[in-house]
């Protein structure tokens, strides 16, 4: 049988114990535990957000760095284009120039090569009057109105040249 | 540290063969009356004994405090040895043995009114003591020092994973979280006066030795605790459950047959609470004493049975200390543990009709 005196005493130990370490004793360090806790978890998941944002940053530096290629890509693609485009017209240019030049060259041969064949003709012309003199001394009395002939005969026998070939 | 251990087992066997043979040389061993040996180191006393020395009790004397027919009376029990003190003496035998006891008028022993410091009151003040200067050492700590900044230290590291472990995988998992906080500090106190008791119940010597947790009127006073506060503070829930439980209607109406074993369960509980700490702790001194015995009774035997018999039983003895080391730990926490279900059961209705 429990003694009653040991029970009295056992109750009022037990009760002032449980009283002083209800009081000053397990309740701070219960609630220091989980102050370190609440402090240790905030703590992680700080960490954690900042590993995220870190990782956004990351990946948000490799976009731009994606973009600024594309950037470039094109802007050196436009520059090609543009100096094809310059070659290409200077080009162009130096075609026409050399075409007007070409022109310009051909319609001066042509009147080069038009007044050459007036003198020509002019000669063959006074060469075969002198000829024709020399022939026909005697039966072309005047120099004028045998000239007048000969200049009417050879237009139109030019006249028909270009009739012919005209045809 | 293998070589230190064989060493050790060397000396020691040569002491142990060296006793027995100093024992055979005055040849008349009295007989040793075991029992009351054992229940001498198991039970109560009003002094403190601690040894003999050359045939003299060295012992600790406590105060007697005894309200008997003359009045109060308040003495050492020092007094006590030399026979009847104020008209009270130590009963030997009977009814009352070992107690202090008066004659009445018819002659007749009756018992006083006793509250003796007796040896497991100065044990249990030395323990509480010590329990309550290491928690509060440990929660000083905590006011000493910013608890973000600095890991636990000294005494606070030592309580805190005690108490981290308690407090969040018994109390915490076993009582709904609106009601840990407020049993807590009740659950603790009990986990920490069992474990404390236990172990300086293992110290064989002064401080220790006084067999508080061993004593069923230690372990009432635990019980009823933890009985007040699963009852005093259970839901509806609970005794609903316990006068109308939810089992087929022919288990409780015309006999409520259920309801009264739910009734019982009531005081059971406790009561296997009371038992299971008292049983172990006093069975496992009874065990250590029994093997420290058997090198006092084989010296009979002759010193080689007896050397032989002392080692064993030193093996077995220290094998068993460490044993009581786990048990002294494990019965906290069994009783922890069960109280904290209790408690949890007590209020587990209410958190589910909330969650509804």
């Amino acid at each position: 049988m429990p003694d009653s005196g040991l029970l009295f005493w056992m109750l009022v130990i037990f009760l002032v114990v449980l009283a002083v370490l209800a009081k000053w004793g397990f309740p701070v360090i219960t609630s220091m535990v989980e102050k370190r806790k609440d402090y240790i978890d905030e703590s992680l998941r700080l960490a954690k957000s900042a590993d995220e944002k870190m990782a956004n940053l990351t990946k948000e530096q490799a976009r731009i760095i994606g973009e600024a290629r594309a950037e470039q890509n094109r802007i050196l693609k436009e520059a090609a284009e543009a100096r094809d485009n310059i070659i290409r017209q200077a080009r162009e240019q130096a075609r026409d120039e050399a075409d007007k030049l070409l022109t310009e060259a051909k319609t001066l041969i042509e009147a080069e090569k038009e007044s050459a064949l007036s003198q020509i003709r002019s000669q063959v012309a006074m060469l075969s009057v002198n000829v024709a003199e020399k022939i026909l001394r005697e039966t072309l009395s005047s120099d004028k109105e045998q000239k007048a002939l000969i200049d009417r005969m050879v237009d139109e026998s030019l006249k028909i040249d270009k009739s012919q070939a005209g045809n | 540290m293998d070589r230190a251990a064989r060493y050790l087992i060397l000396v020691l066997s040569v002491l142990m063969l060296a006793a027995p043979a100093r024992a055979a040389e005055t040849d008349e061993a009295p007989d040793i009356d075991i029992k009351s040996m054992l229940f001498g180191h198991i039970g109560d006393s009003y002094s403190w004994h601690i040894t003999r020395i050359a045939g003299k009790d060295i012992s600790i004397p406590l105060p007697v405090i005894v309200k008997s027919s003359t009045g109060w009376h308040c003495f050492m029990s020092s007094r006590l040895e030399d026979g009847p003190c104020e008209g009270l003496y130590i009963a030997e035998g009977g009814k009352y043995d070992g107690k202090i006891v008066e004659k009445d008028a018819s002659g007749n022993e009756v018992r006083p009114f006793d509250i003796s410091v007796t040896k497991n009151v100065a044990g249990l003040m030395i323990n509480s003591l010590i329990l309550v200067l290491l928690v509060l050492g440990c929660s000083r700590w905590y006011r000493k020092h910013d608890v973000l900044k600095e890991a636990p230290s000294g005494l606070a590291a030592i309580i805190e994973p005690v108490v981290t472990f308690i407090n969040d995988d018994v109390i915490k998992s076993s009582i709904p979280a609106a009601h840990s906080a407020k049993y807590a500090p009740y659950l603790l106190t009990a986990f920490f006066f069992i474990l404390i008791n236990n172990l300086m119940g293992i110290i064989p010597v002064f401080p220790g030795g006084a067999n508080t947790t061993g004593n069923i009127a230690i372990t009432l006073v635990l019980a009823l605790c933890t009985f007040v506060a699963v009852n005093l503070f259970a839901n509806r829930h609970y005794w609903k459950d316990i006068f109308w439980p939810d089992v087929p209607w022919w288990l409780k109406v015309p006999v409520p047959l259920i309801p009264f074993i739910e009734f019982f369960g009531i005081f059971t509980k406790p009561f296997a609470l009371m038992v299971r700490l008292f049983a172990n702790i006093m069975a496992g001194h009874a065990i250590i004493l029994s093997f420290v015995s058997i090198i006092f009774l084989t010296v009979k035997m002759g010193p080689v049975a007896n050397g032989t018999m002392s080692f064993a039983a030193m093996f077995f003895g220290i094998f068993m200390d460490f044993l009581e080391l786990l048990v002294a730990f494990i019965q906290a926490y069994v009783f922890t543990m069960l109280s904290a279900v209790f408690i949890g059961l007590a209020h587990e209705g209410q958190e589910a009709r909330e969650e509804k």
